[in-house]
């Protein structure tokens, strides 16, 4: 399988590529890993006709703490992250995102600006409560998780924007958890649910943040099952996370029906609450 | 490479050498169709049909030609001239079997997605794929059937005009009265059970490169088959088959896919000869899912018969297999195949089996690892689950009831067929040795639900004695028989020629055990040369497990006729009896008197420098063998398996499988293993996650490897081996062959342990593929009912 | 139809070229560099089998641009041998019957060099997952679990690979 032809530009600042993608109009595209892009094209599902590669942008790649947040640069690769338990759910999630060679080259911006409901950094993000910093030729913007995702395989990332930066809060003290149902270990998530807890002293559960992958055409928030937990102890988890699935309308495919979807969603949210707690 | 502990000329065979193969893939110097570049080589891009079964309105290929570099498009009509469509070779005696024509490029319809209709020939590799897509193709859209069962409905729309319906044939083979010896049964077991659409799925897809030069048209092919390829491309394209070269390099995995005639090498060869130039063509993974053939796609609708004490009555499967849009080079022949062993292992007196070959809008079925014989053993070993639970019988005990006694081999069956040897008693002993179910059930992870399954089979292979498998008996069209040259060189080295076609089964390793054994060389020393019709003699290539119980045992027959004349040579050079001359320590030696002797070496030096060889005696040392079997070899074993569900998820996890094989005597226990191990995986694979499917309109669902879920490593546990040893009469190595066997036994074992472990949840019975949806599925029908 | 320049070091050579923006990097290595070692065997990046590193870490080539390889070092199987010696990961792979047909082979043994440079002293789980992006159909994934296993032991002092060579 081949990509259609188009023409190629690689930048080295943030501006110039600005003015590249400009300049392409609504028929160019950012390159980062590649990962989500380049198999569209490589089946035909995709055909830009210009790409703006920004591997050679400076400055939009490592994580750092400051104020409380994580500030992840856009071209930070899921092997990057992988494992690293201070990222807590990012960490988590990054480690179980296809496979090694794919971590190494897939990227957090890219993942986030594709908006795949079936991949895990934009559930992570939307439990998070995250942000992109997006720049364009007029500038950056802050764009909030929970105006991200605006559709399927759509977010608020316009055609003349790059992702630069995702901010993440610290969490700390909360708990966390990515739990991932798939057939193969390599597979996108059939479902998979992102659980952030924080407890209070007396052990109950002071907030909650509850994600859910593949359920939709953008990742979601099982706000019924938070609600539900906020305030009340472990022994609530199994009644809330019956709640995990409420308001969802999963499309079926061809390994999940709705049902079952909605059913998967129920018990990885309670395990994921269950190990986010313990 | 060490190898050589033991003392060449002893005991090679049976040694767990490490691979000759191996030094050139490791290091990426293998030489696959891909990597091989001619000078002026042109590519090929088809263009295939979105639609399940459609009239072709118009091809419009103006644009496509008006590319830079495209140098022609093809269709149809433009092979107008081929001799004959694509073939199909399985003429059974007392059968009509309706085959559709079926041309490489599509005339005037299309039967299924993918269906080829066009070609896109030019000089760049990536501007083909874009000038193909530039061929306008308008369709009138016909109505589609993809279930079998639909498509035998008097009011199913009909495939093909010609034949009437959507029947291709029917096929019975079995013997005994039935209907007397069901009545006689005290309990009758009736299960339908579906055996699902499969992809052999080898991790090199297809490809070929063809180049016509001075007259002589030759084919590099990712062929199980070379030999019957350049048959069938004389057949097809005119002249005699000498006039053809095919060669099959270094093959990238068979499993039954690449034992065809496709369309692509046809239709390469054909303008490789008309443009005069080179012509390349390599199958991508999606165009692999839909036109490299599919393979089991059967429903069943089985019957056994038993006593209230378990004693086997009675068998009846009544298979409706789905063809699909085409018979290919053996499609209707793979069911009635696994026919022949629908008893199993057990002593059943009565035993029929009806095939009805149907067409659909898919494509077409035809032999995957096991062809046949994993639906057969599939269907016996969970039924007989099933009735050991109507029966209230430990499944095992009634295995063992019924098991052919060792004392009773040979053994002819109901059909006919004469199974060669075996110990079902002695292969489920060893079994249970390393397998202790209690324990098992004991040690079951809280919260999982655990299921343990068996699968005690046999299988038919070793293809084959002609007049049982030939145009007289089974009813393919060719002899079966294979052949060997062995050839010692001046300096004592062998080269080895043998008709078998090997795609990664170890054959240069293996050969050379059996050779050098007879020869009194090293393993070392001798070069297995395969695949290149042009060198070597005739051969009849590599399926059905047939490579080392006929092609091995040919090797075999040509270098013991070298050693009698390697014999007679020392003899006169020594002047003693011919007789007294054994092979010792790698050297031909007087008996009695080591230190008189003659190397392989020195014994090729004399033939080929002939001052004092016997009279009238030939020089040189080389011998050939054509050599065919009188009966089949029948591989068996005693399989185990063992399954933790998740009870809320429905995901089954294979947590332990321990196969006990017997294929006689072992050449290599190394490559032995790494059959089995292959073959079971290739079976969990069908049983919990692979399957093929076409939705109602007849699209290929399943696509690509991201939905047609080959398992990877993570989804796999490590697996235990052991063996039995019972040697085959069949042929004088005592072989039987391995490459198809765990196959042919591990999805009963894995299904029967999944039933098993949601019994407790109500479920009594589940086809495959047993996904994580299904098994939910199924807790929560069994848990309502 | 326009062409970019790549600089890259290959298997410790460097080369320049002009290629089309659209030229994947496995097609870079195989058609314009002659080394076939690297197979292609989907195109979902599902399989693994185009494995090679790219700056020390493995990616698959077959969702790789040539240009995106620009600048960088790229090993390939034909890389992993020092001279006539063999890298651990295939004298394993060799000792302990973990390839077939072969053609799965060198993707596995490129992700298996990174699996070991992550984690140099992997349990068979571990192994495993760290495999799930190769896909192989002969071997059933047993004999490669375990030659990676033994690579791992001998890269870190162990026994030395092949020594366990088996008699029947």
């Amino acid at each position: 399988m081949i990509p259609p032809e188009f023409d190629y530009v690689a930048p080295d600042s943030l501006d110039e590529a600005l003015q590249a993608l400009a300049g392409g109009g609504g028929d160019a595209k950012v390159l980062a890993g590649g990962h989500s892009l380049l198999p569209l094209m490589k089946l035909r599902l995709a055909a830009p006709g210009l790409l703006v590669d920004i591997r050679k942008v400076p400055g939009l790649r490592g994580v750092q703490r400051e104020d409380g947040q994580w500030r992840i640069g856009a071209m930070t690769r899921h092997a990057d992250l992988q494992g690293n338990a201070d990222l807590g759910p990012v960490g988590q999630a990054a480690g179980l995102i296809a496979d090694q060679q794919v971590r190494n080259r897939g990227t957090i911006g890219g993942s986030l600006a594709h908006g795949d409901p079936a991949s895990d950094l934009p559930t992570v993000l939307l439990a998070c409560e995250g942000s992109l910093t997006v720049a364009s030729s007029s500038g950056t913007r802050e764009v909030a998780a929970a105006d991200l995702f605006q559709d399927y395989l759509t977010t608020a990332v316009g055609d003349g924007e790059i992702v630069t930066e995702v901010r993440v809060p610290a969490f700390d003290g909360w708990g966390s958890s990515y739990l991932k149902f798939t057939r193969r270990a390599e597979d996108w998530a059939m479902v998979a649910v992102c659980a952030l807890v924080k407890k209070a002293s007396d052990g109950s559960f002071e907030d909650v943040r509850i994600g859910l992958t593949n359920m939709g055409s953008t990742p979601l928030r099982a706000g019924a099952a938070e609600a539900a937990l906020r305030g009340k102890g472990a022994d609530a988890i199994a009644a809330a996370a019956d709640q995990a699935a409420e308001g969802t309308d999963p499309p079926g495919d061809l390994n999940a029906t709705p049902d079952y979807k909605r059913h998967l969603a129920r018990v990885l949210t309670r395990r994921a609450l269950e190990e986010a707690a313990a | 490479m060490s190898t050589t502990e033991a003392p060449a000329g002893n005991g090679h065979v049976g040694r767990a050498l490490r691979r000759k193969e191996d030094p050139r893939l490791i290091t990426g110097r293998g030489s696959y169709v891909e990597d091989i570049i001619l000078p002026g080589t042109l590519w090929m891009a088809m263009v295939r049909s979105p639609e399940a079964h459609a009239r072709i309105v118009s091809i419009d290929a103006s644009a496509a030609k008006e590319r830079e570099g495209v140098v022609a498009v093809l269709t149809n009509e433009d092979m107008a001239d081929l001799l004959a469509p694509l073939p199909m070779a399985w003429v059974p005696p007392g059968a009509e079997v309706s085959t559709p024509e079926h041309w490489p490029l599509a005339k005037g319809k299309v039967c299924h997605v993918g269906d080829p209709v066009a070609v896109v020939i030019g000089e760049d590799r990536y501007g083909v794929v874009d000038a193909a897509e530039d061929v306008v193709v308008e369709y009138e859209p016909l109505p589609v059937v993809t279930d079998i069962e639909r498509a035998l409905d008097s009011d199913a729309p009909v495939i093909h005009e010609g034949i009437g319906s959507n029947k291709s044939h029917e096929h019975s083979v079995g013997g005994g009265d039935l209907e007397a010896a069901f009545a006689d049964s005290d309990v009758v077991m009736e299960r339908r059970i579906v055996n699902h659409r499969t992809s052999g799925a080898p991790i090199e897809c297809r490809g070929v490169l063809a180049e016509d030069r001075a007259g002589k048209l030759t084919i590099w092919s990712t062929t199980q088959v070379p030999h019957f390829l350049r048959l069938f491309l004389a057949i097809m394209l005119g002249g005699s088959e000498e006039r053809y070269r095919v060669i099959a390099p270094e093959v990238g995995g068979g499993f039954g896919t690449k034992l065809q005639i496709y369309a692509e090498e046809v239709i390469a060869a054909w303008a490789a000869k008309k443009l005069q130039r080179p012509i390349k063509w390599i199958e991508t993974r999606s165009e692999h899912m839909m036109t490299s053939h599919h393979g089991r796609d059967q429903i069943a609708y089985v019957k056994v018969g038993a006593k209230r004490d378990g004693t086997l009555t009675a068998f009846h499967a009544r298979i409706l297999a789905d063809m699909g849009a085409y018979h290919q080079l053996l499609t209707p022949l793979i069911p009635s195949l696994g026919g022949y062993v629908m008893t199993g292992v057990y002593k059943i007196p009565v035993v029929h089996t009806d095939v009805t070959g149907v067409f659909t809008n898919k494509f077409a079925t035809d032999a995957i690892r096991g062809a046949g014989r994993p639906e057969a053993t599939h269907m016996i070993e969970v039924a007989l689950d099933q009735l050991a639970d109507e029966l209230g019988m430990d499944r095992l005990e009634l295995r063992r009831k019924n098991f052919i006694a060792k004392e009773d081999f040979p053994y002819e069956t109901p059909y006919g067929i004469t199974y060669d040897s075996g110990d079902h008693h002695g292969t489920l002993d060893k079994l249970l040795e390393h397998f202790d179910e209690d324990a098992m059930r004991r040690e079951a992870p809280a919260g999982k639900l655990r299921g343990i399954g068996y699968s005690t089979y046999t299988e038919i292979c070793g293809l084959a004695p002609t007049r049982m498998f030939g145009p007289t008996g089974v009813g393919v069209q060719a002899g079966f028989w294979e052949s060997a040259v062995v050839r010692v060189h001046i300096t004592g080295g062998v080269t080895v020629f043998t008709g078998t076609s090997p795609h990664g089964q170890g054959h240069e390793t293996a050969w050379g055990q059996i050779v050098a054994d007879r020869l009194g060389c090293d393993p070392d020393a001798v070069t297995v040369l395969h695949g290149d019709t042009d060198q070597g003699p005739m051969g009849l290539d590599t399926y059905g497990s047939r490579s080392l119980a006929v092609g091995g045992t040919s090797a075999a027959i040509a270098a013991e006729r070298l050693a009698d004349k390697c014999k007679r040579i020392v003899a006169h050079q020594l002047e003693a009896p011919v007789e007294d001359i054994v092979l010792q320590d790698g050297k031909w030696i007087v008996r009695g008197s080591p230190d008189k002797g003659m190397t392989l070496g020195e014994v090729s030096m004399a033939a080929h420098v002939p001052t004092n060889l016997p009279e009238g005696m030939d020089p040189a040392l080389e011998a050939s063998s054509f050599w065919e079997p009188d009966n089949f070899v029948f591989p068996f074993g005693a399989h185990a398996c063992v399954v933790d569900i998740d009870r809320e998820t429905g995901k089954v996890e294979v947590v332990r499988y321990v196969a006990v094989d017997d294929c006689g005597n072992p050449i290599n226990p190394l490559l032995i293993d790494g059959q089995v191990h292959g073959g079971v995986v290739h079976a969990i694979g069908q049983a919990l996650f692979e399957q093929v499917v076409y939705d109602e309109a007849g699209q290929l669902v399943t696509g690509s490897f991201v939905d047609y879920a080959l398992p990877t490593a993570a989804e796999l546990p490590s697996f235990e081996t052991d063996r039995t040893v019972t040697p085959s009469p069949s042929n004088h190595l005592g072989v039987k062959g391995i490459g198809e066997a765990g196959t042919i036994a591990a999805s009963a074992a894995v299904t029967n342990a999944v039933i098993d472990a949601l019994r407790p949840a109500g479920v009594t019975y589940m086809d495959m593929p047993l996904t994580p949806l299904r098994v939910w599925q199924a807790i929560q029908e069994g848990g309502a009912s | 139809m326009s062409t970019v320049p790549v600089h890259l070091t290959v298997n410790g050579q460097r080369h320049e070229l002009q290629v089309e923006p659209r030229l994947l990097l496995v097609h870079l290595l195989r058609e314009n560099l002659g080394l076939t070692g690297t197979h292609v065997g989907c195109d979902t990046t599902n399989c693994g089998a185009c494995t090679v590193h790219l700056d020390g870490e493995s990616v698959k080539s077959c969702t790789v641009l040539a240009v995106q390889a620009d600048g960088a070092e790229v090993k390939t199987i034909e890389g992993m041998a020092d001279g006539d010696k063999l890298h651990p990961l295939q004298e394993a792979f060799w000792a302990d019957h973990g390839l077939q047909c072969g053609y799965c082979t060198p993707g596995m043994i490129m992700a298996a060099a990174d699996l070991l440079a992550r984690n140099p002293t992997p349990t068979e789980d571990e192994v495993r997952h760290g495999l799930e992006g190769n896909l192989c159909r002969c071997t059933g994934y047993h004999n490669i679990v375990r030659a990676v296993q033994d690579a791992a032991q001998a890269m870190s002092g162990g026994t030395a690979v092949g020594s366990q060579e088996v008699s029947a």
